[in-house]
């Protein structure tokens, strides 16, 4: 399970508007999943994978939270968080869901392959681990340019036991790349837990250690925490000082994607998260610090649904692609279609 | 005009585009210190410097992922596989990242990289490092292939790749880096997606490219001596293929030929062929034939080896298939 970690930092990582940001962005996405899924399973809107970041908030919004503008984002296929918290609107990753036009990727890529040229996000990667290398390559396009732009990748516990992965670890170090590696440990790789698929648990002892990166294993789930380290990473990436590595720990509360109920795990496993969900506990810790009341708490709920609903109705609205959008945005060059 | 081997031509079309473009840079396995496993590399080090030139560990998957990233926010790498052999370990990041990055984000992101190397049967290499993987890459949409047989071509045709604004798998042929040949002087840019006619004749047309062109030519002048005159068709570019080139071609002959060294089942003589049939049935004379490898993994012992390949005398033999002679 989730290690123990101090909850509340003793001094505040940031300040009360960056905070309140970090809570509706975090409101925000928990309310696009829950109503995404809704269209899933009502009606057969949405289509193919989906899968659910609902539980692990934290990790994208807190570590996204401490960059800068112009870095760079990339995640793998649970990606609609992230892409949220770089500031994706809703409406965009909605209308992806649906396939419509006016998607994040003009329908063309769907729940697994968000991306936003604009804001960094460089992607929603579907085959685990392949994405790995792509992002040391963004941070070596940084480095070659003597720019200091860090690139932050995501990735799941299973993704550790690829092999491109290890390649890309050795490399990153051994190039000293600014890139910041998130494995987000949600303790099971779709089914299969992690004890039964890694030979050591600490995954700092796998990624990190042997490549002589820092390495850091921690609550993901705690706001501050994961921004506070993310930030000492951030740093020392545009040092000049290469890559971390940081087992962020969470959970999901969904299966993998939408068709898998669960069945490997115990409900109090499940229970026991949902007891500590970071919504609440980060709610509770901005009530403490007094920088938020119950009442604002709730406004704030009530907006985020409006702009839910607001970006479904948005989606609902859009076009389909036009049939001839099969040959577009293939090639840069004008595509020939070999037929 | 100077005459070239086919490495030095390479060797001129990277350094040329690196000197006029600081985001092209040369990435691979030896390709540094070492100057290159097949020397294409060669003073490019020393040219360039460490930041330009850059020696990888043996991680193809990881590097041809590195390059791609850089590709995606606006570099320009050139990914050196020491043969295409391996890049089967970086099959994942060329099919399902270079080739569907563009598509999958709705057109926000592009990969101007080019993927080079070796490839091919080249005496003795066996199974696992003989291999022709034209066909796999053709078939990928969002890919551009290309496979020169010559050093003019080699030069012109790598300078057109690197300034691609979309991956290019670009492969020579191991045989081939030794091979003289006469490259025009300065700006000598070959654009994709043309063939060319390396011999004009009227009987029949030979489709080929990269190292079957050389048995190819020679099979043709064979014929000449028996009164059949061949046109013989470089493809150069495998995809996007020059299919009106192809068409003008068989149009005046009314037979065709193609001669390669991919094997032959679902190989690329075979989509070539469906094309040519689907456009132009009615001009053929006779169905195409197809000089391809044998249907075997290829073989270390020598002999076996060149059973594989097309020779003159099986380029002849179909020939006189297709003219009922």
């Amino acid at each position: 399970m989730i290690t123990e970690q101090v909850q509340t930092e003793a001094k505040p990582v940031v300040n009360k508007t960056q905070a309140l940001v970090w809570l509706r962005q975090m409101m925000l996405i928990r309310r696009f999943e829950e109503r995404a899924e809704m269209l899933y399973q009502k009606g057969g809107k949405i289509g193919g994978f989906f899968h659910q970041y609902s539980g692990q908030e934290p990790v994208a919004v807190a570590s996204i939270g401490v960059l800068r503008e112009d870095d760079y984002v990339i995640t793998a296929y649970r990606d609609h968080g992230h892409a949220l918290a770089r500031g994706m609107t809703a409406r965009a990753g909605m209308a992806e869901l649906l396939g419509k036009v006016t998607g994040c990727s003009k329908g063309k890529g769907g729940s697994m392959h968000f991306f936003d040229a604009e804001k960094g996000f460089l992607g929603g990667h579907a085959i685990v681990g392949s994405h790995i290398a792509l992002a040391a390559g963004v941070a070596f396009a940084s480095k070659y340019r003597g720019e200091d732009r860090v690139c932050i990748c995501y990735m799941g516990d299973g993704a550790i036991n690829q092999g491109s992965v290890h390649e890309t670890l050795n490399m990153a170090a051994l190039w000293k790349l600014p890139v910041i590696y998130v494995v987000e440990n949600n303790l099971y790789a779709m089914g299969t837990s992690l004890a039964r698929s890694s030979s050591v648990l600490d995954l700092t002892v796998r990624c990190a250690v042997p490549y002589g990166i820092p390495g850091h294993q921690i609550n993901g789930n705690d706001v501050e925490l994961m921004a506070r380290t993310t930030r000492e990473a951030a740093n020392r990436a545009r040092a000049g000082e290469g890559p971390t590595f940081i087992e962020a720990q969470t959970y999901r509360y969904k299966g993998h994607s939408i068709s898998d109920p669960g069945k490997y795990r115990q409900k109090e496993e499940l229970d026991e998260a949902i007891r500590h969900d970071p919504i609440l506990v980060y709610e509770n810790i901005l009530k403490e610090r007094g920088w938020i009341d119950q009442e604002a708490i709730d406004r704030m709920r009530e907006g985020v649904k409006e702009e839910i609903e607001e970006s479904i109705e948005f989606a609902e609205a859009s076009e389909q692609p036009p049939l001839e959008a099969l040959y577009e945005d293939i090639t840069v060059a004008p595509f020939i279609p070999q037929e | 005009m100077p005459v070239l081997t086919f490495r030095e031509a390479l060797n001129q079309a990277m350094t040329e585009e690196m000197e006029r473009d600081d985001r092209v840079f040369l990435m691979g396995e030896e390709v540094a210190q070492y100057d290159g496993a097949y020397k294409v590399s060669q003073g490019m080090l020393k040219k360039f410097g460490p930041s330009r030139i850059i020696d990888t560990p043996i991680s193809e998957g990881g590097f041809a992922g590195i390059g791609i990233g850089a590709a995606m926010v606006g570099l320009r790498p050139i990914v050196e596989f020491m043969t295409f052999s391996f890049s089967l370990v970086a099959i994942d990041q060329i099919v399902n990242n270079a080739a569907n990055m563009r598509y999958m984000s709705g057109g926000q992101f592009a990969v101007p990289i080019v993927f080079r190397g070796s490839s091919g049967m080249a005496g003795c290499l066996a199974a696992t490092h003989s291999h022709r993987l034209e066909a796999w890459y053709a078939q990928i949409p969002g890919l551009t292939v290309v496979l020169p047989g010559t050093p003019a071509d080699a030069k012109g045709l790598l300078k057109s790749a690197i300034r691609s604004d979309d991956p290019v798998v670009f492969i020579e042929h191991e045989v081939l880096y030794h091979e003289k040949g006469e490259v025009p002087e300065g700006e000598h840019v070959v654009p994709i997606g043309k063939a060319d006619i390396k011999r004009e004749g009227s009987d029949v047309t030979l489709i080929t490219y990269s190292r079957s062109l050389k048995a190819t030519l020679a099979a043709a002048e064979k014929l000449a001596e028996e009164g059949i005159d061949a046109e013989v068709v470089d493809i150069r570019t495998i995809r996007p293929l020059d299919l009106d080139t192809l068409l003008t071609s068989i149009g005046k002959t009314h037979r065709g030929v193609i001669v390669e060294e991919d094997w032959p089942y679902c190989g690329l003589g075979a989509g070539i062929a469906d094309r040519i049939t689907q456009a132009a049935f009615d001009e053929l004379d006779a169905p195409i034939r197809r000089v391809a490898a044998k249907d075997a993994p290829i073989p270390y012992n020598r002999t076996l080896e060149a059973s594989m390949l097309p020779s003159v005398d099986r380029v002849v033999a179909a020939v006189k298939d297709v003219m009922y002679v």
